[in-house]
């Protein structure tokens, strides 16, 4: 096929970003920069840092870094189990992975509500047991389990490909040469899925950092992220320059922490994720 | 068998002390055997070659002398020390491996280091051994490079550089050239010789290339199906094949049915030959090799049978030609004499250049162990 006709086949991806991607954008651009009144301001870019819109922020930070530090560590090891184990059917594996995504988004959450409210089957089981209940719910760490239980899988894809990818030879080269378990682990194991883990904390981190959803359900209304505030600015306080203003706030964060993660610090740009 | 004239290579490396030593080496993958009561000792500074085609065990030996495999049966000695059960970084030895194995995320340099930064030799240490082995190994002024910007020969002779540096007594390669053009194999093999003789550690290689083997070895062991064939230097595995796939493995032969008249004549399609074996059972069937450039072919009054030229192929250094002969053989001939196709010729093979072998008695036998020819 000639180069003109492979470029024409992009005429539908292009048109389609162009109509629900470029413009919507310039729109919240628009929105942002201006007031009620139509005049440019800077009011709402900088309305992040208000001290309530800073701590909406800072509390989005650091919930969707612990959730995409739970992640790793949940991942990392079954990656590791599943690349030295006998078992070689890693598809099966990465299907039961996947499973709990074929339900819906909304059900999922409203089942881990379920299982973790003050009267929920945890702590129904909990007090059979005559063990102390389990005070999660309407807390911040409510929606660090959903969060985790949703997203798992986006980081353990990216992380189990990674490490099944790296050679069995490499690590035996590294053994041949002297280092030991740990070292093996450290100097090249690790190394090499720093790939793997960057995409994983993009693909967790991203949605975590905007999340809201989750936020309304398993934290009760009451703990408000930097996504449950530009939700409310937009459907009930009817406040649609500040919430563009916050909108491209977070997207700036987004995009930093993007750059941060997707590069990989042994210095070889090789595998920017991304 | 063996004609006195050649010196037998055990009384050639009985100078250096035995290094590496396997003794009753049984290793089994999913309920078949690999390898079967082995036993192979390696001289010390000695370039051993491990020959044979793909599965015969090779790899298998080469990764347990290493520590990647556990022999489920038989020890591993060095330097006269059990290290069956020792892992491989405890090992004084180091490998090439077939696919360069080179760590991807590092540079040349911190590649070439890896094994000196573990064994915590100082900076300055280091750095005058990447200089002196990317020097050994013709890539000075690489240490910055990542390894996915060399070529596969540069990538080998990293890997080469980097298991050196850490002076290791014997260096494993598994097949470290295979991957290689001709002409970068053929150089490679140039220098893993003058690295051989500098150095002076023990090579164990492992090929299924014969001429790899012939080229760089002190010592062939030729192996089938798990176990050794025959053992020893380039020229007398060559030369006096013990059996018929060590004949048909390493370099071209014919290789016919025979029969034994008396000691000193055998008989091949009903014409008696002279050769020189003796001790063979009067009538008993054996295997005959002659290599190709043993045959010569002349006048056909003055050939010890005749016959048709029916194929020539121009090879370079010789021809090949297959020559039906009268007693209805085909011979396959090397010569640098033209015989256009349809030539009629006479045939004459002087008798050091017939190979007796005896054949084996059962399908079986074929890939008995060494030990059981001898006895």
């Amino acid at each position: 096929m000639s180069r003109k006709k492979v470029q024409v086949l992009s005429i539908p991806y292009i048109l389609w970003v162009i109509g629900f991607t470029v413009i919507p954008l310039l729109f919240v651009f628009a929105k942002a920069s201006t007031n009620a009144e139509g005049d440019l301001t800077l009011e709402y870019l900088l309305a992040i840092f208000d001290p309530v819109h800073r701590k909406a922020l800072l509390l989005s930070i650091a919930l969707a870094f612990t959730t995409s530090l739970i992640c790793v560590v949940i991942s990392y090891p079954v990656a590791l189990i599943l690349k030295t184990s006998k078992f070689k059917n890693t598809k099966i594996i990465m299907f039961v992975m996947i499973l709990p995504m074929w339900m819906n988004f909304i059900l999922r959450i409203l089942a881990i509500q379920l299982l973790i409210s003050k009267n929920g089957v945890i702590n129904h089981l909990l007090s059979m047991l005559n063990l102390p209940s389990l005070n999660i719910i309407n807390t911040p760490a409510a929606i660090v389990v959903g969060m985790v239980y949703d997203y798992l899988p986006y980081m353990l894809l990216p992380v189990l490909n990674c490490v099944l990818a790296i050679p069995d030879d490499i690590i035996e080269a590294g053994k041949d040469l002297g280092a030991g378990r740990l070292r093996v682990f450290t100097r090249i194991l690790l190394p090499l899925s720093l790939s793997g883990i960057g995409s994983g904390i993009t693909m967790v981190f991203v949605p975590s950092m905007t999340e809201f959803v989750i936020a309304n359900i398993l934290g009760g209304g009451k703990i408000q992220l930097l996504g449950n505030v530009i939700e409310q600015e937009f459907s009930v306080s009817m406040n649609w320059n500040l919430g563009s203003g916050l909108s491209v706030a977070l997207m700036v964060f987004v995009l930093i922490t993007t750059f941060l993660f997707g590069h990989d610090s042994s210095g070889s740009n090789r595998n920017f994720v991304l | 068998m063996i004609s006195e004239s050649e010196t037998d290579p055990s009384e050639v490396m009985c100078l250096s002390k035995i290094l590496i030593e396997l003794k009753g080496i049984s290793k089994t993958y999913d309920n078949t055997p690999v390898i079967d009561e082995l036993d192979l000792s390696i001289r010390e500074n000695e370039f051993v070659t491990l020959l044979g085609p793909s599965g015969c065990g090779k790899t298998t030996i080469l990764r347990i002398i290493g520590g990647f495999e556990t022999p489920d049966k038989g020890s591993v000695y060095f330097d006269g020390v059990d290290i069956t059960k020792l892992p491989p970084n405890k090992r004084q030895l180091n490998t090439v491996f077939q696919k360069y194995s080179l760590f991807t995320h590092m540079t040349v340099a911190d590649n070439i280091a890896f094994g000196l930064r573990i064994r915590k030799k100082s900076d300055s240490y280091i750095k005058d051994k990447i200089k002196y082995a990317l020097d050994l190994v013709n890539l000075p002024g690489y240490g910055d490079r990542y390894p996915d910007s060399l070529s596969g020969g540069q990538q080998q002779r990293i890997a080469i550089a980097r298991a050196i540096v850490n002076e290791p007594k014997v260096l494993l390669l598994d097949e470290p050239l295979g991957a290689l053009d001709l002409k970068l194999r053929q150089e490679m093999q140039y220098e893993l010789i003058r690295l051989k003789n500098e150095l002076g550690i023990t090579f164990i290689y492992v090929t299924h290339d014969q001429e790899e083997a012939l080229t760089m070895s002190d010592t062939i062991v030729v192996m089938n199906q798990g176990y050794i064939q025959q053992a020893g230097t380039p020229e007398s595995i060559y030369n006096e094949p013990i059996n018929a796939f060590v004949a048909d493995f390493i370099g071209e032969s014919n290789i016919y049915d025979g029969i034994m008249v008396r000691d000193r004549l055998v008989n091949i399609g009903g014409l008696d030959f002279e050769c020189v074996d003796e001790g063979f059972g009067e009538g008993e069937p054996v295997d005959v090799v002659i290599r190709p450039e043993d045959v010569e072919l002349g006048d056909p009054a003055s050939g010890h049978t005749t016959g048709t030229v029916t194929s020539i192929i121009f090879k370079g250094v010789h021809y090949e030609i297959q020559v039906e002969s009268a007693i209805g053989i085909t011979f396959m001939v090397q010569t640098t004499q033209n015989f256009p196709v349809g030539s009629y010729v006479g045939i004459n093979i002087i008798p050091d250049n017939f190979q007796i072998m005896h054949k084996p008695r059962s399908e079986a036998e074929e890939i008995l162990n060494i030990n059981d020819y001898q006895s």
